[in-house]
C-alpha cells in the first residue's frame, strides 16, 4: 500500500507543473448540488457516486470529476483564454457485480488536473504535449482519438434527418448504435398501432406519441441504407494505428466518405503541431473509436496514457468537451479542452 | 449448530414449513403467534430463527445466520458481489415473481426495450428532464438497463404503492415485482418484452462461510448438496 502521503507529494508536483505552464489553481467544492450532474450524467454516475442529503441544500453529491464545476467556476466569472488547474479527492462507487473483485479500486482518488478554455486552435497539442512531457519518465503508452471523426461521419451518411439524430444521439453505446445501423441497412417492417382501449394515463402525452407514431410511419418507405456505408463506418471505427500509418489510412478512407474531410485534415493538423512540440507521432496510437468508451461529454480530441499493468484504469485522460460548456453556460460557450492525472497511480509507479 | 432462517409470516412461511416437511424437517414456530423463535424436529444441531424475508440477505452476509430462504431478487438486489459470500443452494419452487418494467397501456408505439428506449430520448428533448423509473430495486434495473444500452431515464425511488406513480404523474414508467400482472392491468401499466428483468422464486442460500462438515451433513439430509 502507498502512503497517503506519498500520492499527496506526488499530486502536488504534478499541480506545481500545471503551474509553471500557466494555470491558475482552482479549488472547486467537494459537495456538489446532485441535480445538474445527474442530468448531465444520467445513472451511470449515480450508480457510481456518493449521493447525500442535506437539510437546506437538498441532495447533493461528493465530487465524482472535476471538470463540471471547473467549467461552471469559469462561465461565471472567467476570462479567456484560461488556463486552471486542481488537486484533490474525486469520490467514486465500485460497485461489483455477482462477484467481489480480488482487488477492489480506490473508491477515493487524487486528480491532479489541468483545463484550457480558448480559442486558440494549437490548444489540443498544447495539453497533450503537456501530459505527454510530466508522464515521459513512466514509460507510458499514449493512445489518441477524435469524436468529432466519428460524429461527422455519421453526418455524412445518406439518410434522413430522425435516423441520424438517433445514431449521433447513441454513438457513445456501441451496442445500440449498431443495432440501430443493422435496421437502418435493412427494409422497414410494417407496423401497426392497434388501439388498446386504456385510458390516458402519464405525464408523457397524446401528442408526443402521435408524433413518434408519424416519424415510424414516415419511416416505413424510407430506403435501405446500402450495405457499403455500414462498411465503411466500420472500416473507420476499426482503424488503430500508429498516427502516421492511421492517417494515411483515414485519407483514403475519406475519398468515400467525403463528410470526414475536414475533420482528417484537423487531425493531421493537431498531429503536426504535436511533432513541432518535440513528441514523435509514431509513438502515438490514434484509435478511431477511442473516445467512446470515455466519458459522453467528449465531443472532440480525446487522448489517455497507459500503464502495463492489467486491471489498472489509464494513469492519465482527457479530452476536448465544447458542447458541456455550451450546455452550462447558459447561452455562452468557449471551446475547452483538458485532462486529469491519477497521482495515486503515479506515486505507485514511482515505488516499484 | 446451523441457524436457519425463515421467513417469518404469510403464505411465504407456510410454503417454506412444506418445503422442509416434505424433505423430513419439521419446522414450527415455538409459543405463540407473535413469538419470532422457532422448534426444528428431524434434525440435530439446528437452530430456527423467524426473520423477514428482507432482512435474510442482509443476516446472511454478515454472518449471523448460515442458511436462510429468501427471493433471489432480494439477494442480488441488497447485496452487491453477493455470489463472493452466498451461494444458491437450491430453487424451492414457490414465491415466483418477475422484476418487470412497465409503462402506461396507452403507450401504442412502446412494444420493445428499443421502443422504450426511443421514447425516453424524445422524453427528455421534450420535457426537460429525464424519464421517470419508479421502483425500489435501484440497481438490478439500474444495471439491466446499463447492460441494454438504455440511456436518458432516471430512477425515482418508491417503496410502496409502486403501480400508482404514473397516475400521480411521478413517475412515466416503473419497476417493480409481480406475480399475477393483475395489479398493474387495474393501473392501466403493461409489461414490456418478453423476458421479464429477473425471475425471482424463494431460494435456500447458505453462506460460505458456514460450509462444513455439518452443513454438509444438513444437506445431505434434505437431498441436496453444498
Amino acid at each position: 500500500m502507498i502512503p497517503k502521503r506519498d500520492k499527496q507529494a506526488a499530486g502536488q508536483r504534478l499541480l506545481s507543473a500545471f503551474r509553471a505552464a500557466g494555470a491558475v489553481e482552482i479549488a472547486p467544492d467537494i459537495l456538489l448540488p446532485a441535480e445538474s450532474l445527474l442530468d448531465l450524467y444520467g445513472e451511470d454516475i449515480r450508480a457510481r457516486a456518493y449521493v447525500t442529503a442535506d437539510p437546506i441544500r437538498g441532495e447533493m453529491m461528493l465530487r465524482p470529476d472535476f471538470t463540471v464545476p471547473v467549467v461552471q467556476a469559469h462561465m461565471e466569472n472567467g476570462a479567456e483564454p484560461a488556463r486552471y488547474c486542481y488537486l484533490g479527492e474525486v469520490f467514486r462507487k465500485q460497485d461489483m457485480g455477482e462477484t467481489r473483485p480480488e482487488n477492489p479500486r480506490d473508491s477515493e482518488y487524487l486528480q491532479a488536473g489541468f483545463e484550457l478554455f480558448t480559442r486558440d486552435p494549437g490548444a489540443d497539442a498544447e495539453v497533450f504535449a503537456l501530459f505527454h512531457r510530466l508522464l515521459a519518465p513512466y514509460g507510458l503508452s499514449a493512445e489518441t482519438g477524435d469524436m468529432g471523426l466519428l460524429l461527422d461521419a455519421v453526418r455524412g451518411l445518406p439518410l434522413t434527418a430522425p435516423r441520424r439524430d438517433a445514431l449521433l444521439h447513441h454513438i457513445w453505446r456501441p451496442g445500440r448504435f449498431q443495432r440501430l445501423l443493422a435496421r437502418f441497412s435493412a427494409p422497414v417492417p410494417p407496423r401497426d398501432f392497434p388501439d388498446t382501449g386504456a385510458p390516458w394515463a402519464g405525464l408523457r402525452d397524446e401528442a408526443e406519441m402521435q408524433a413518434r407514431i408519424a416519424r415510424l410511419c414516415d419511416d416505413m418507405g424510407v430506403a435501405p441504407l446500402p450495405g457499403i456505408w455500414s462498411e465503411r463506418l466500420a472500416q473507420l471505427f476499426a482503424l488503430r494505428a500508429p498516427a502516421p500509418a492511421a492517417i494515411a489510412r483515414l485519407r483514403d478512407l475519406a475519398r468515400d466518405m467525403p463528410a470526414i474531410g475536414k475533420a482528417v485534415a484537423r487531425i493531421e493538423a493537431r498531429f503536426a503541431a504535436i511533432e513541432a512540440r518535440g513528441i514523435a507521432p509514431e509513438q502515438i496510437v490514434f484509435e478511431a473509436s477511442h473516445g467512446r468508451a470515455t466519458m459522453e461529454y467528449y465531443d472532440g480530441f480525446t487522448f489517455s496514457f497507459r500503464a502495463g499493468h492489467t486491471g489498472w484504469p489509464p494513469v492519465a485522460s482527457g479530452g476536448r468537451y465544447d458542447a458541456l460548456t455550451r450546455v452550462l453556460g447558459k447561452g455562452r460557450e468557449i471551446p475547452a479542452i483538458g485532462g486529469i492525472i491519477r497521482a495515486g497511480l503515479i506515486a505507485e509507479m514511482e515505488a516499484i | 449448530m446451523i441457524r436457519l432462517a425463515v421467513p417469518s409470516k404469510g403464505r411465504l412461511m407456510e410454503q417454506t414449513f412444506e418445503w422442509f416437511a416434505a424433505r423430513g424437517l419439521r419446522l414450527s414456530r415455538s409459543g405463540s403467534e407473535r413469538e419470532y423463535a422457532g422448534r426444528v424436529e428431524g434434525a440435530d444441531g439446528v437452530q430456527l430463527v423467524l426473520l423477514s424475508a428482507g432482512e435474510i440477505p442482509r443476516e446472511l452476509a454478515a454472518g449471523r445466520i448460515d442458511l436462510g430462504v429468501t427471493g433471489t431478487d432480494l439477494v442480488r438486489e441488497k447485496l452487491a458481489g453477493w455470489a463472493s459470500d452466498l451461494a444458491e443452494v437450491a430453487p424451492m419452487g414457490f414465491g415466483h415473481a418477475d422484476l418487470i418494467l412497465a409503462v402506461p397501456d396507452c403507450w401504442r408505439d412502446c412494444e420493445t426495450l428499443d421502443d422504450f428506449a426511443s421514447i425516453a430520448r424524445d422524453f427528455r428533448a421534450a420535457h426537460g428532464f429525464r424519464l421517470r423509473i419508479a421502483t425500489k430495486y435501484h440497481r438490478l434495473v439500474r444495471a439491466w438497463l446499463a447492460g441494454h444500452e438504455v440511456a436518458d431515464y432516471q430512477l425515482v425511488d418508491s417503496q410502496g404503492a409502486t403501480e400508482g406513480t404514473v397516475a400521480n404523474l411521478t413517475a412515466e414508467a416503473i419497476a417493480d415485482i409481480t406475480s399475477s400482472g393483475a395489479t398493474l392491468r387495474a393501473n392501466n401499466l403493461k409489461i414490456l418484452g418478453d423476458e421479464p428483468i429477473l425471475r425471482s422464486q424463494a431460494t435456500l442460500v447458505a453462506s460460505r462461510a458456514a460450509m462444513g462438515p455439518e452443513m454438509t451433513a444438513l444437506l445431505a439430509q434434505l437431498g441436496l448438496r453444498a
